[in-house]
């Protein structure tokens, strides 16, 4: 439907404005309508067409809307069609003459013809006018149980229409049960595909207020269903197989055999032209095996030749789609692919989004057997013509300097870099250089000797020269001339327009000074002197600093400014592995092209049938747990992955089913108060052993009262917080809380291998957190990422904390998220949260 | 699921423009072409295929220079995404015959009717040429086809897209001839693209073949075909890939060794495993049958030889050869050799062979590239150019680093390199008095062939 979008472009001579053509048209349409002339036909066509063309280049012609419905009064099929159209388009907007539609709409639905009675009723349907509604019922109805497929077809997906248009005439006509007998007994394969789409997105949108639409979802998702749909999915069009396959990934097989058989059975799917079904297909294998870890890796080897041959044989916007997941293979799994490295290399004709995939590829896969041919075909591209490739090209033979042992001979290439001559080879290498050498110190004699030759008069780009700068400053003691080239940047001090190019030479004369006395002082003077008229205020602030404290004590000014340092082991990684494995999750979406999970870029009502439990969805739950499994998952929006569930779900159910789950006030005051005498107690001898972050935040806040002298005050209180030892939440409103709210704590911790080994075992904890009122709502995950979910409230009033517990046995870190409806008291949970897992398994 | 679906010119004018949602704001066409066209400042990147604009997911393909666009609001499989725009282009072109903005806009009311079934409320219903012709009543407003190229087999190649649509021939599933009567055929073409790095010297760094058997059938009443491939053939390369050194004594058996392949929706592979046949009945309008690729050694068709030298301070010489490597039988046609030069090159002399005919060069001063190109190239022959260059400044030294690599673009008709053959082509035809006209055809395209200098 073309929207009208009048009034936003300006009139070209080609497209004309408006106005007088709608006139004209109008009167021209008013002459046809009644006649019955030979060849009226034909000229209510071209009238026809041209009213079409004028709503597809945005010309308003609603004004034609009667004389539109006089006109296709007409037998004429065509005519019809483009009549119809046309109603679709403008109906929402003028919903009085709408109806005016209703009746020739109506009629045409019973026709003979089922190709009318389809176009007719789909129509019907896209009028979207909501007081039209009583006439949709009625015709969708039969047009469900029409002999023809086509018809069936149409007013399957106009049941759909109708939800949108209104949920409660649909699902009072009983329209979704319907749709379900109708994906399961129908004998087009088409009618079934559709009967499934439209019953997910009901059943999906249904389930925040209906825990009978949950459970229907949960149903599509069950055995019987699901092998329903595999065991034709050839009898399916190639777009529905992707759906079926959709559905199919979501299956949590009950035992290894039943995983083979689904993965048997789909395995000439892996040979299909058609890539979102390859995708599709390996999204399944991936999912079904991903607790199988030698399987999983020969789903890997076997998904590699389809997938590279997809990226071969499509478009370039196909190869890119199907590029972004090898991507992401190739992240989670490098070893595998670093023998096919060769088909990550560039071709000269390619696209750069296609491009720079493939160098983020190849930088993945480098490794010790690799990367003398990786590096020599990175070194080709950075001679390229293609300035942002060849950039691109010089940043991943870093990267994978970076992340090699043996740099040896890429530390030559990239020093090769340097004495290339041209400006954007030479700044990107200048960066690269500073960080391998925080990384690998001992290069430094090499790589100095080249730096020292590079004029910083040649380097322009801030990065760059700021790279320069900081390398002049650290090793100024093995380069002759530091302290005069830093001189004369001093001197050009006003020329130098980025402040991280004035910070950086700060520094840098501080060290060198530190270094070389005599040689630097003047530089150290004037720049101290420049500095501190600057107007840029870090800068001004920097300089001060330097100023006093080198008044204060030289000594103690160059342990500040230049202490020893260490070199850097790992440099910091920007996507959390929580990240990653969420869009892993998302395997085959838009997640993996983006690089983000799909909260981050898509509003909740559009995440998906089975997208939306996104926080508590994605935890895979072991193979003991899925007996503890309720089978009965009334609970609202939990998704197949349900987790390890505690007792207290089963009280919390029967709350929170009649909404009460927040003011369950029936506790008597003498048990409540006696609690919190415990409580208090608990955090009176818990604080000692917090965690040291924990009191460095307190000193941090600290910093409020007056600090006189040595005689510092006492760090606050902790507020006392009192905790509802029998608080009850059900797993929904989790979920619905844990989306709205925002974070208000999240802290990481590395953890003794003795924590890490306790923390593992999740009985114990969940029952000394439960000690302390803090319930655990779900739990689960595989070695080495466990994850576990707690709530509490508060004693006396409604007011909700959730926290989301992460641990990773293999690096020893855990990561507390905590939110709260009460902001102001989100800091004293923290607290009390911490502390009560260090006493964890410290008797 | 789809929100929007729309086709803009060049320009950006919407030439097609359909909601199936209407969950995506008005002026989605502008947002859209907006970022495409500014994606970034310098113009030096294009928009990537996918992207998100508050919230909006933009999904593009381009066909013929016309963007094919879809939008939703949904986490969807980018893929999916896609290959539905790329077949809707497909199913267009069946019946339009010829796909460009000319007669998208003269047919925009038929492609409304085939949108109209191609998705309802933003879920496939089908891509199907042949279902989809029950649902279509507005005859299609042909191209004048005497302003069309000449239907010499390069012409296939005529767009420079990735995929090549491989116009069988132009015309449309639908219309009638204008005779009355629509001739029995049936195309499959045999396309292969081929990529090769030469080292600078003359060693081969990578090399691949990217091939599709497409057909394009105009056969009535459905009938069965039968399509066989080498007997040698064989799939899959054992694990890894082994490039350059160590090929297995394969080259020499002359077995055809593909390292995959994927096939049509319609192809059954039943007696494929045993005498290399496919069978199939074939659906309406042009369908990739099977798509392969292979990374076997083979012969490459042309061996470029690219030397640089200075010669005094301000000057140097370029000499360019072309080796073609194949049998006098064969000819290669729209043959284009470029080459990018310092960029401190001010002025180019070029010097042909002697008796050089159908050869053009130039120098491109914006981009500082010399190209190269040559109407035909028999097999066997060598063409040579010198190209004498005038610097601006002293070069530092280095000149073969600021130049290169050579680059080659080239269609060779009824050549394949891969020697996969379609050995029969069978029809299981119910008595009919006129055999039905059958068209095999080999074409052999560069997509990325380069020599480093």
């Amino acid at each position: 439907m073309a929207p009208p979008q009048q009034s936003q472009r300006s009139p070209s001579p080609s497209q004309p404005s408006g106005k007088g053509e709608v006139s004209d048209l109008k009167s021209q349409l008013r002459q046809l309508a009644g006649s019955r002339a030979p060849g009226v036909d034909d000229s209510k066509r071209e009238l026809f067409k041209k009213v079409i063309s004028y709503m597809t280049i945005g010309i308003d012609v609603s004004p034609l809307f009667g004389e539109m419905v006089m006109c296709s009064a007409a037998s004429d099929i065509v005519l019809k069609k483009m009549c119809y159209l046309y109603v679709g388009n403008y109906a929402k907007v003028n919903p009085d003459l709408a109806l005016l539609t209703i009746n020739f709409l109506q009629r045409d639905c019973k026709d003979e013809d089922p190709m009318i009675r389809g176009l007719a009723l789909r129509s019907l349907c896209s009028l979207r006018v909501a007081n039209l509604v009583e006439y949709l019922v009625g015709p969708l109805g039969s047009g469900l149980k029409d002999s023809n497929s086509y018809v069936r077809m149409v007013a399957v997906i106009g049941v759909l229409k109708l939800y949108h248009i209104s949920a409660s005439t649909c699902v009072d006509a009983e329209f979704p049960s319907t749709l379900k007998h109708l994906m399961l007994n129908d004998p087009d394969a088409l009618v079934v595909a559709n009967c499934l789409s439209a019953l997910q997105e009901i059943w999906t949108l249904e389930a925040s207020t209906a825990e009978e639409a949950a459970r229907e979802r949960e149903a599509l998702l069950s055995k019987p269903v699901v092998y329903y749909f595999l065991n034709r999915i050839k009898e399916f069009s190639e777009w529905a197989q992707c759906l079926v396959l959709e559905l199919a990934a979501k299956y949590v097989p009950s035992d290894s055999n039943e995983i083979f058989d689904i993965m048997n059975l789909l395995e000439d799917r892996l040979q299909h032209a058609n890539g979102a079904v390859v995708l599709a297909t390996t999204k399944v294998f991936l999912q079904l095996t991903l607790s199988m870890a030698d399987v999983h890796q020969q789903v890997y080897e076997r998904i590699k030749a389809p997938l590279l041959t997809l990226v071969s044989s499509g478009s370039p916007e196909q190869s890119y789609a199907v590029l972004s997941h090898l991507h992401l293979l190739v992240m989670r799994a490098p070893y595998i692919f670093s023998g096919d490295y060769k088909h990550f290399y560039c071709q000269y004709n390619e696209p750069s989004y296609v491009k720079k995939l493939k160098l983020e590829m190849l930088t993945a896969v480098a490794n010790e057997s690799n990367t003398y041919e990786i590096v020599t075909e990175l070194c080709e591209y950075a001679a390229n013509v293609d300035i942002p490739i060849a950039r691109e090209s010089i940043r991943a033979v870093g990267k994978i300097a970076l992340q090699q042992y043996d740099v040896n001979a890429i530390v030559d290439r990239l020093l090769q870099f340097l004495e290339m001559e041209k400006d954007y080879v030479t700044a990107e290498a200048l960066v690269l250089v500073k960080d391998l050498l925080r990384k690998y110190p001992q290069w430094s004699q090499d790589c100095i000797a080249v730096v020292g030759n590079i004029s910083s008069k040649n380097v322009q780009e801030p990065k760059a020269k700021a790279a320069l700068i900081w390398m002049l400053g650290e090793y100024s003691q093995d380069m002759q001339d530091a302290p005069y080239a830093l001189e004369s940047l001093v001197e050009n001090w006003d020329e130098e327009h980025s402040p991280e190019v004035r910070l950086h030479l700060l520094t840098a004369v501080m060290k060198c000074f530190f270094k070389k006395p005599p040689e630097t002082q003047k530089a150290l003077g004037a720049a101290l002197a420049a500095g501190l008229a600057d107007y840029h205020q870090d800068v001004h602030d920097r300089a001060l600093f330097y100023y006093r404290l080198l008044q204060y004590n030289v000594s103690v000014a160059e342990r500040v400014v230049n202490p020893p340092k260490q070199a850097v082991s790992v440099f910091a990684d920007t996507q959390s592995s929580e990240v990653k494995d969420r869009i892993f999750d998302e395997f085959n979406s838009l997640s993996v092209v983006y690089q983000k999970p799909s909260y981050m870029f898509t509003d909740k009502e559009h995440r998906g049938p089975f997208e939306f439990s996104d926080e508590l969805g994605n935890l895979s739950i072991g193979a003991e747990s899925a007996d503890t499994v309720v089978p009965a998952q009334s609970v609202e929006a939990n998704d197949k992955d349900l987790l390890l569930s505690t007792t207290e779900k089963e009280d919390g159910r029967d709350l929170g089913s009649n909404g009460s789950a927040y003011s369950a006030p029936s506790y008597s005051s003498a048990a409540t108060s006696q609690s919190h005498e415990e409580l208090a107690l608990t955090n009176a001898s818990v604080l000692g052993q917090a965690p040291a972050s924990s009191f460095a935040i307190d000193d941090l806040l600290g910093l409020d009262f007056p600090v006189g002298g040595t005689a510092a005050a006492p760090p606050p209180p902790p507020p006392s917080l009192r905790l509802n030892p029998k608080a009850v939440l059900d797993p929904g409103t989790f979920q619905q809380k844990w989306r709205q709210l925002p974070i208000s704590s999240s802290q990481e911790y590395s953890m003794s291998p003795q924590g890490v080994a306790l923390l593992t075992s999740p009985n114990a904890l969940l029952k000394h957190m439960k000690d302390i009122s803090i319930h655990c709502i779900a739990s689960g995950g595989q070695s080495p990422n466990f994850k576990y979910f707690f709530f509490a409230q508060k004693a006396e009033e409604t007011s909700t904390f959730l926290v989301e517990y992460i641990i990773n046995t293999s690096s020893a870190k855990s990561q507390i998220k905590i939110k709260a409806d009460d902001q102001s008291s989100s800091e004293a949970f923290s607290t009390l949260f911490q502390s009560a897992l260090s006493k964890f398994g410290s008797p | 699921m789809i929100s929007q679906f729309f086709v803009l010119s060049q320009r950006g004018d919407s030439i097609v423009f359909r909601d199936y949602r209407g969950d995506v704001q008005n002026g989605s066409t502008e947002i859209f072409f907006r970022k495409v066209k500014f994606w970034k400042e310098d113009g030096q990147e294009e928009a990537p295929p996918v992207f998100n604009v508050d919230g909006v997911n933009y999904f593009h393909v381009k066909v013929v220079g016309l963007l094919f666009v879809a939008t939703t609001r949904v986490n969807l499989s980018p893929s999916f995404a896609l290959e539905l725009l790329q077949r809707i282009a497909r199913v267009i072109k069946d019946y339009l015959g010829v796909l460009n903005e000319d007669t998208l806009r003269k047919n925009f009311v038929l492609v409304y009717e085939l949108l109209d079934e191609v998705i309802d409320f933003g879920y496939v219903q089908t891509t199907s040429t042949e279902v989809l012709k029950s649902y279509v009543f507005n005859e299609p407003i042909v191209a004048d086809t005497s302003r069309l190229p000449p239907l010499e087999p390069s012409a296939i190649f005529a767009q420079r897209a990735k995929r090549m649509p491989g116009i069988a021939v132009t015309k449309s599933v639908i219309a009638t001839e204008p005779g009355g009567k629509n001739r029995e055929e049936i195309f499959v073409d045999v396309i292969e693209k081929i990529s090769i790095t030469f080292s600078s010297s003359g060693y081969i760094l990578t090399s691949e073949i990217d091939g599709t058997i497409q057909m394009k059938s105009y056969l009535t009443g459905n009938p069965e075909i039968r399509l066989a491939l080498n007997d040698d053939l064989a799939i899959g390369r054992g694990q890894g890939p082994i490039y350059g050194a160590g090929y297995r004594s394969s080259s020499g058996s002359g077995a055809v060794i593909l390292d995959d392949c994927n096939f049509h929706e319609s192809v059954r592979l039943d007696s494929f495993d045993v005498d290399r046949t496919l069978s199939l009945i074939p659906p309406d309008g042009e369908f990739p049958v099977m798509n392969y690729r292979m990374t076997q050694e083979f012969r490459p068709p042309f061996r470029i030889n690219a030397l640089i030298e200075e010669a005094g301070s301000l000057k140097a010489e370029v000499i360019l050869k072309i080796c073609a490597e194949f049998g006098s039988s064969v000819t290669a046609n729209t043959v284009k050799v470029q080459m990018p030069l310092p960029k401190y090159t001010t002025r180019v002399n070029f010097e042909l062979n002697p008796g050089a005919v159908g050869e053009t060069t130039d120098f491109k001063e914006a981009n500082r590239k010399l190209e190269w190109s040559l109407k035909k190239i028999v097999g066997g022959s060598e063409h040579t150019l010198r190209a004498k260059l005038t610097f601006s400044q002293e070069s530092h030294g280095n000149i073969t680093k600021e130049s290169g690599p050579v680059s080659m673009t080239f269609t060779i008709p009824m050549y394949n390199v891969s020697r996969l053959q379609v050995k029969y082509l069978q029809i299981a035809k119910k008595s009919r008095a006129s055999e039905p006209y059958r068209w095999v055809r080999y074409v052999t395209q560069a997509n990325s062939y380069v020599a480093r200098i």
